[in-house]
């Protein structure tokens, strides 16, 4: 780790201005910063510690629910309005990271968290997002925990959030905070494809920061439900996850929303599958026929093909549990 | 007077781990310490070409960049006969003293900094450019070469070949016969405690504060190291934070830590990074077994023929005892088992948990599983059918063998008679539901030890030895066998180890140290009550515990004495040579897959052991059912994902390496089947600590295929090997 | 070894430069770290803070690097090593303590970060020399062996108890998952947070 000043400013103008210059990091809860630069993944010369900014809170509007940037993920996974109302984003926090990490850790700062990608971890190792233009290992190597969506020939890393994948599904936008006011951008087009620059991973500018998520209260929202597959059974990334939320008349969809998670570079929204979902019936065929439309464009590797199959039935049963909740 | 062997102790150093007063190697704080941090090679094989240090001495608080170019070169004087910690054959990597890079995450470098974050910060600049050699980096490449032991040639080495009658003659003349090969990938010990050591020199005078699971060989070792007497090395170890078997070798930042302290004149604390443990204390080597099991139609094995290839590095040869379960577990008429180590640029493997015989038995017992389907046999009448009553591979009597009462109770408790019997043919829900068992088994080994007992003017008792705790509860048993042996309450017993200053103890390893260290105990206590006895006569001594503490207070008061001590070694005696001598076990699994999406949860394990006589069935139940876990973690998790290319373990972090965590483990319990051996050592013990892995992933595996009809022959199961997919 | 001296003859014959990387052998780009500019470090002074910790109910002070973690802080600085390192990344739940009653892994908390909070340790659970329910259903149950995860266990279970969860087995499970134990004592861990959980609901609540 390299030495760093410290600074911890109490409004966005000072922040977003600290946060311009080359060679900082903001940090809130440190989980995922912090271990990349003991590893060397990352470097600072300067961290911000935007944990004194008003970003807080949890605000439940009839549009929908602000979740302010810096609420921990526990605070955040305890409201008990959002258990109800939207309840795949508090299964998509108590099934990411442990009870201590998400006391620390801010929701804004899960969405920003890093790939797991093994090489990218091992700074010893080629990784064209942590050093652009050295190469890609995974591409070649031990790329199980890599995507099968949203690739590239630079980059196969997987987005590691499980938070996202609930919110992308959800349709929920980021609010942005610069030195010259807000912007709001839909999660769906936050995270950027790797393309031939993974080292950029997001639409956030110098000094940006989030400072809020907001997710819309929809008709799928409380029948919305997060679902996770990992090799432990707790304590771990997921290998594969998909998230469902179903509107329902009856027997009859009338909107699906379906995301999934661990098989891409980004938290990954599967438009084709709510296609085929709305006005269908709900019941299992159905829910398998449209589950294979979220495998084209699939591109898998030498130790990540079973994530094909794997990901159409999580989403099945995603889609089943969504659909049998009350 | 009752006795405390036997009874559920409560573990004596309990309020020291509690309350975070256990000291581990790196709780030490000699006041002065400097911190060290390692380079390592980034390449599989080669040459250090140069090493650029400039950037790394320019950091503030960098006090030295030690390395090949500026090292001295130590004495490593040959150990003769070598510990048998060591490999017999090759010579152990020397810290900075050539040029020479032998694995990937070799120490080439240590920085050595005032403060932690410096020295880190300073290895991350030292810049290597490498001569790159042609590493051996592919496993089944080098497969190709295997070949036995070395050590194999010579008496008392690990066998590379063993062979009862033709059995390849009788496998092609078997009615039933099972052909499989069996894939364990490299597996790590990952305990919690990160290895680490202080060094401080005082004078011609070392002292480490280090984490090992032998203090005597690791001061003899550093004195061979440094080419100074052993007396000059004290090593200082009470508490071990885990190591199932990586902390049995004296590894080369041990010696790396002590070199810097002698060169910064300055206390270094070097304690290895989390991804460093992954390429510097050893591991369970990969190994890849061929199993061919022929049997008649009644189910009676009429032949074994087990082949096993495993992994060594290029500059040591670490051979286990792999082919050990397949020529004594059962009764066969014929055996060929052959045992081959491929050396690849990796660092030395070492034992792990149960050391070759967990590897062995696992593709047996997977095989087994696989022989009773092909004989339409039930596995566990299919074991008894082929059950050894005397060890074959030996020719000897048993010392004891009770594995058909493990069996027994052990079917009874888990209801062995509700398996389904056939695969794929019980469901819950979404899940699937499985039973499956094995055997476990683990020789009872012995060794040399010595204690020291001493009576103290307050009537209270010391015992001492060089022994270790990682965990068995190596102070509660000890102090449980002293008190009996004095007639004192456990809480009037003071037992204390893991000083090189102390006397003598052997590896604490292979499940030995209650055999060794508690008869050398046992023996300096009975010597040390003899001696009170001879001064007083003993009708004068009470019966009553409580009134003894007093009653030897009086005695050495009346005698003027400070203290009474007897030190006494205790030796293995022949038995060992007339009669074969193992712990033996049963364990049962039920499994549940998700039929759809392949995951795998285990709602039960039972495992029934026969190990002799059980000193605390609290801390013995707490050391099986932990080995159970592990074997939860072998079978379903663990497995170091190696790159080729790279010469490397990609996944070196407990994020990536999964052990078990406390979601994955539901119903454990663990059984001890009353057992007597009058052979085995004076206390009657096996010990439990390793033969608890044994039996527990080829139990799960089975398991799968009965819940699954799918068999796994490759661990670890995940779940896309279970979906076949 | 006679048989690299070959090797580096063969390598240096072949190529002009026979100074290579694996990586780069394998087709891999520069990858060298030097390659990557690296910030410039902020001057000496800058590095470094004076920082106040209330650790225990005590308000200690200490100059420390900035890069300094709680958990380093407490053990290097404060001498309390009760709190332990098993990866130093967030992955095994060793360094668990309390901030303001909530559990936190220390060596992801930046000391100067955690300035203002009411930290607990391990050493401090007791109080008046009284072991505190959780500690003594932990030696009850043997709910350790090495005892190196023990600190860490412990903590997380007095958080636990308090953050309301009910205590049934499948809930201490989960909620004890970021805390790995090696030799497995799981089983009795649960045991032993339920009978701390059952004592503090029959007598006198759970101190902290």
């Amino acid at each position: 780790m390299l030495p760093f000043t410290y600074s911890r400013p109490r409004n966005i103008g000072e922040a977003a201005t600290a946060g311009a210059q080359p060679g900082t990091e903001f940090i809130a809860g440190g989980t995922d910063l912090l271990p990349l630069l003991k590893e060397g993944v990352r470097r600072a010369n300067r961290l911000v510690d935007i944990n004194d900014l008003p970003l807080g809170g949890i605000r439940h509007e009839a549009a929908g629910v602000r979740l302010g940037a810096l609420t921990r993920m526990s605070d955040a996974a305890d409201d008990e309005r959002l258990r109800r109302d939207y309840p795949a984003v508090v299964e998509a926090l108590l099934a990411g990271a442990s009870p201590q990490l998400r006391n620390l850790a801010t929701v804004g700062g899960n969405l920003l968290q890093h790939t797991r990608c093994l090489y990218f971890h091992d700074a010893a190792m080629p990784c064209n997002k942590r050093q652009p233009g050295s190469g890609c290992p995974a591409w070649d190597g031990q790329n199980r925990g890599n995507a099968i969506l949203g690739g590239s020939r630079a980059c196969i890393a997987t987005h590691a959030s499980d938070l996202a994948v609930a919110l992308v599904a959800l349709e929920a936008r980021v609010v942005l905070g610069a030195r010259h006011g807000e912007r709001e951008v839909p999660l769906a087009d936050f995270h950027r494809l790797p393309g031939d620059t993974p080292q950029i991973e997001t639409v956030l500018e110098p000094g940006e920061v989030i400072t809020a998520i907001f997710v819309p209260a929809a008709p799928y929202s409380r029948r919305s439900t997060y679902v996770k597959l990992r090799d432990r059974a707790s304590f771990e990334w997921a290998l594969t996850s998909a998230a469902a939320a179903l509107d329902l008349a009856g027997d009859t969809i009338r909107q699906a929303r379906v995301a999934v998670g661990g098989v891409a570079t980004k938290p990954w929204r599967l438009p084709k599958v709510e296609e085929a979902l709305a006005g269908a019936r709900a019941d299992r065929s159905i829910f398998h026929a449209a589950a294979e439309l979220a495998a084209q464009g699939a591109e898998p590797r030498q130790f990540n093909a079973f994530k094909v199959e794997l990901m159409k039935r999580a989403i099945v049963r995603a889609l089943a549990d969504a659909g049998s909740l009350a | 007077m009752s006795g405390s062997v036997g009874q559920p102790i409560d573990r004596v150093d309990g309020p020291a781990k509690v309350g975070g007063k256990a000291r581990y190697a790196a709780d030490f704080r000699p006041s002065g310490v400097v911190y060290g941090a390692i380079v390592t090679a980034a390449i599989a094989k080669g040459r250090i070409a140069a090493l650029d240090t400039t950037a790394a001495e320019a950091i503030p608080g960098v006090i030295s960049v030690i390395h090949h170019g500026n090292a001295p070169q130590l004495a490593y004087a040959p150990m003769d006969p070598r510990p048998i910690v060591d490999p017999k054959t090759g010579e152990a990597l020397r810290v900075f003293q050539n040029d020479q890079v032998l694995f990937a995450g070799q120490p080439i470098a240590l920085v050595v900094a005032e403060e932690p974050e410096q020295a880190i910060q300073a290895a991350a600049l030292v810049r290597a450019s490498y001569a790159v050699g042609n590493a051996a980096s592919d496993f089944s490449h080098a497969s190709l070469e295997a070949r036995p032991p070395e050590e194999s040639r010579h008496p008392g080495g690990k066998p590379g070949a063993l062979r009862r009658g033709d059995a390849d003659a009788a496998f092609a003349a078997a009615t039933r016969r099972v052909d499989a090969s069996y894939e364990q990938p490299a597996e790590f010990h990952c305990a919690i405690e990160l290895h680490g050591t202080i060094a401080r020199w005082d004078h011609d005078h070392l002292t480490l504060w280090d984490k090992t699971q032998w203090v005597d060989n690791d001061r003899t070792e550093m004195a061979h190291v440094f080419g100074i007497p052993d007396d000059n090395v004290r090593v200082i170890s009470p508490f071990v934070g885990g190591a199932f078997g990586s902390a049995l070798r004296s590894w080369p930042h041990v010696a790396a830590a002590a070199l810097a302290s002698l060169l910064v004149n300055r206390p270094v604390e070097l304690v290895l990074t989390r991804r460093q443990q992954f390429s510097s204390v050893g591991y369970r080597p990969r190994t890849v077994q061929r199993v061919r099991l022929g049997a008649d139609d009644n189910g009676r094995l009429t032949a074994v023929i087990h082949e096993a290839v495993a992994q060594t590095s290029a500059y040591e040869e670490y051979a286990e005892m792999v082919i050990e379960p397949p020529a004594m577990l059962y009764s066969t008429p014929t055996l060929r088992a052959d045992y081959r180590l491929a050396p690849m640029n990796v660092n030395t493997p070492c034992p792990m948990r149960a050391p070759g015989i967990v590897t062995g038995t696992l593709a047996l017992e997977l095989a087994m599983d696989e022989l009773a389907e092909a004989c339409d046999l039930d596995p566990l009448r299919l074991r008894l059918l082929n059950y050894a009553e005397r060890d074959e591979n030996k020719n000897l009597p048993w010392s004891s063998k009770s594995l058909r009462q493990c069996y027994a109770i052990g079917a009874e408790r888990f209801g062995w008679s509700r398996r389904p019997s056939a695969p794929a043919s019980r469901r819950d829900g979404h899940w699937l539901v499985g039973y499956g068992m094995a055997s476990a088994v683990y020789p009872a080994h012995r060794a040399p030890a010595t204690a020291h007992a001493e009576l103290r003017a307050d009537g209270t008792a010391s015992v001492t030895s060089a022994a270790s705790d990682m965990g068995p509860g190596t102070y509660t048993s000890m102090t449980q066998v002293a008190a009996d042996e004095l007639g004192l309450p456990i809480n009037a017993v003071q037992f204390e180890l893991g000083d090189s200053l102390m006397p003598p103890a052997p590896v604490h390893g292979g499940s030995m140290t209650m055999a060794s260290v508690g008869s050398a105990v046992q023996a300096a206590c009975r010597a040390l009550r003899a001696k009170a006895l001879d001064l007083e006569h003993p009708n004068r001594l009470p019966q009553d515990r409580g009134a003894m503490q007093q009653a030897y207070a009086r005695l050495l008061a009346r005698h003027r004495l400070d203290c009474l001590t007897a030190e006494t070694e205790a030796m293995p005696d022949d038995a060992a040579g007339r009669f074969s001598m193992y712990a033996f076990g049963a364990v049962f699994a039920e499994v549940r897959v998700d039929a759809e999406l392949g995951e795998i949860r285990v709602p039960r394990l039972l495992g029934v052991y026969a190990a002799g006589r059980i000193v605390n069935p609290k801390t013995a139940r707490s050391q099986c059912i932990g080995g159970m876990v592990g074997g939860l973690g072998m079978a379903l998790t663990e497995r170091g994902q190696w790159d080729d290319r790279f010469g490397k373990i990609m996944n070196a972090s407990l994020a990536d390496y999964l052990v078990p965590v406390n979601a994955d483990v539901q119903s454990i319990e663990a059984l001890f089947v009353p057992e007597e051996d009058p052979w085995v050592n004076p206390l009657g013990v096996k010990g439990v600590g390793e033969i608890a892995l044994v039996g527990v992933a080829p139990a799960i595996l089975n398991a799968i295929h009965n819940a699954t009809g799918r068999r796994i022959r490759s661990l670890p199961a995940t779940l896309e090997k279970v979906m076949g997919c | 070894m006679p048989s690299w001296s070959r090797r580096v003859f063969l390598l240096s014959s072949a190529s002009a430069t026979f100074l290579l990387t694996a990586a780069k052998r394998l087709g891999f780009g520069q990858r060298s770290a030097a390659a990557q500019p690296s910030p410039a470090p902020p001057p000496p002074e800058a590095q470094t803070a004076e920082i106040a910790l209330t650790i225990n109910g005590q308000l200690q002070r200490l100059r420390i690097d900035l890069r300094t973690t709680l958990l380093d802080a407490l053990r290097n600085h404060l001498g309390l090593t009760g709190t332990k390192k098993g990866c130093d990344l967030g992955q095994c739940g060793a360094c668990t303590v309390l901030a303001d009653g909530r559990r936190i892994n220390a060596c992801l908390a930046l000391a100067v970060m955690q300035q203002g909070k009411d930290i607990t340790t391990i050493e401090g659970l007791a109080k008046d020399g009284e072991q505190h329910p959780v500690q003594a259903a932990f030696i009850e149950q043997d709910a350790f062996q090495c005892g190196y995860c023990t600190p860490g266990q412990i903590m997380s279970a007095v958080a636990f108890l308090s953050e309301g969860h009910e205590p049934t087995d499948a809930a201490i499970r989960e909620w004890m998952s970021g805390n790995l134990c090696r030799c497995g004592a799981y089983p009795n861990i649960v045991e032993a947070i339920k009978q701390a959980a059952h004592q503090s609901t029959n007598h006198a609540p759970l101190h902290l």
